[in-house]
């Protein structure tokens, strides 16, 4: 299996690099061609999009999602494929996914620490300070959006790379749903 | 609000980790990935690694253990020490850590703080202080700012900081339990999350300051027995604190 990481120049994408390979996925730069394209989730939304722009992912993301092929989104990563965020004084999305990211407005922002998730007894980690308002939403943690399914996109709010054992499984199972 | 977190601190030094009491008498105590991996093992929420005396030569070697630590595991963590710019912390977010801490040098130019945040977001932003009587000492401890902890706290979260590392000099290595006072009136002038560092002992000590504190930074209790963790995160749990 391949797995394209669409890199958009802001932190730390190696950990996710490395989660894939400990499942012996093979790394591809061919966004369009890959088995899985994922959406790492680090920086600020502006600068992502900004990033992803100049390197031409968000069109190959896009043109993967319309032929219905799978994309993964991980933390910013889903709140990126969304239609707009209010982060950075609001910035238009992908537009993969009807919905918004809104900034969490219960508890200490960013939200951030180990917390379940619905449908399960794992704990995932979560470090984020904005969340997705969407219709698409499968699973929820502390009344916030953890999973998003809409097509061929997947979005998790937590970081399964960051995740320890439950974040090996999720993405072990991420991958097996593609074979 | 998420879990409490309970997170084992490994403090640096030419690439080793070291442990002193109350900043002073440092003592080499092992590789610091090796002991990582253990506490990860254990059930550690997060790690942090602080980089005690962060020199030009040993940047680099914390960008490798930065490398060697993300290799091995699959928790977050959060990296300190030395970080004097946004290119300093773009350096350890690129070679695997989740976070990067600021100290001294966000005191000396508070503005690195507002860049460091707009640059890699508020959740990889943390502010560490180090305070004594409730002020502020920089430079690992041995120069005064003449600020205030929760003055400078509410500074930091003004400007984009996503978590207070609050560290009490005063009770670090005692082994006599956190500094409550001051960690609550930390905690309750801001409203990013608080961890809470120095002087954990016991099982007690840890429950009280998950109390008023989100997280909990453990490094002598555990640095002679890592397999302490454990049994701690056991007996948490016996007293109805609720972890991962």
């Amino acid at each position: 299996m391949r797995v394209a990481i669409c890199e958009y120049g802001a932190g730390n994408v190696r950990s996710v690099r490395l989660a894939f390979a400990r499942l012996g996925a093979a790394e591809t730069d061919d966004v369009l061609g890959a088995d899985l394209a994922v959406l790492p989730g680090v920086g600020s939304a502006r600068a992502a999009l900004d990033g992803l722009r100049r390197r031409g992912h968000d069109a190959a993301l896009r043109e993967r999602f319309d032929e219905g092929r799978p994309i993964l989104g991980i933390c910013l990563g889903l709140q990126l494929a969304l239609e707009e965020t209010e982060e950075d004084g609001g910035v238009a999305g992908l537009g993969l996914v009807p919905g918004r990211a809104v900034r969490l407005r219960e508890g200490r922002v960013p939200r951030i620490g180990w917390a379940r998730v619905s449908g399960g007894d794992a704990s995932f980690y979560f470090a984020h300070s904005y969340a997705a308002e969407t219709p698409c939403a499968v699973s929820w943690s502390e009344n916030v959006v953890a999973e998003v399914r809409h097509g061929s996109f997947l979005g998790c709010q937590f970081h399964p790379e960051k995740s320890s054992v439950a974040g090996a499984a999720y993405l072990e199972s991420v991958c097996r749903s593609l074979a | 609000m998420p879990l409490p977190r309970l997170i084992p601190c490994l403090d640096v030094a030419g690439g080793r980790v070291v442990k002193g009491v109350r900043f002073q008498g440092l003592r080499e105590m092992g590789d610091p990935v090796e002991l990582g991996a253990r506490y990860s093992d254990e059930g550690a929420d997060e790690l942090v690694f602080l980089d005690v005396r962060a020199t030009l030569d040993g940047r680099r070697t914390l960008v490798e253990l930065v490398e060697r630590v993300s290799e091995r595991l699959a928790i977050p963590f959060t990296v300190g020490g030395g970080v004097r710019s946004v290119e300093d912390g773009l350096a350890l977010l690129e070679a695997g850590a989740d976070k990067v801490a600021v100290n001294s040098a966000a005191l000396a130019r508070p503005e690195l703080v507002t860049e460091l945040a707009r640059e890699v977001g508020s959740q990889a932003t943390v502010v560490a202080i180090d305070a004594e009587g409730g002020a502020v000492r920089s430079r690992a401890g041995t120069a005064e700012t003449g600020r205030s902890a929760v003055e400078w706290a509410r500074e930091a979260e003004e400007r984009g900081a996503g978590e207070i590392l609050l560290t009490s000099i005063d009770a670090d290595g005692t082994r006599a339990g956190y500094d409550l006072g001051l960690t609550a009136k930390v905690a309750n002038a801001v409203d990013v999350p608080v961890i809470a560092s120095g002087g954990a002992g016991e099982a007690s000590h840890v429950a009280e300051a998950l109390e008023v504190a989100q997280a909990a930074l453990l490094a002598s209790i555990l640095h002679e027995d890592p397999a302490r963790l454990r049994t701690l995160r056991d007996e948490l749990r016996e007293r109805g604190v609720e972890l991962r």
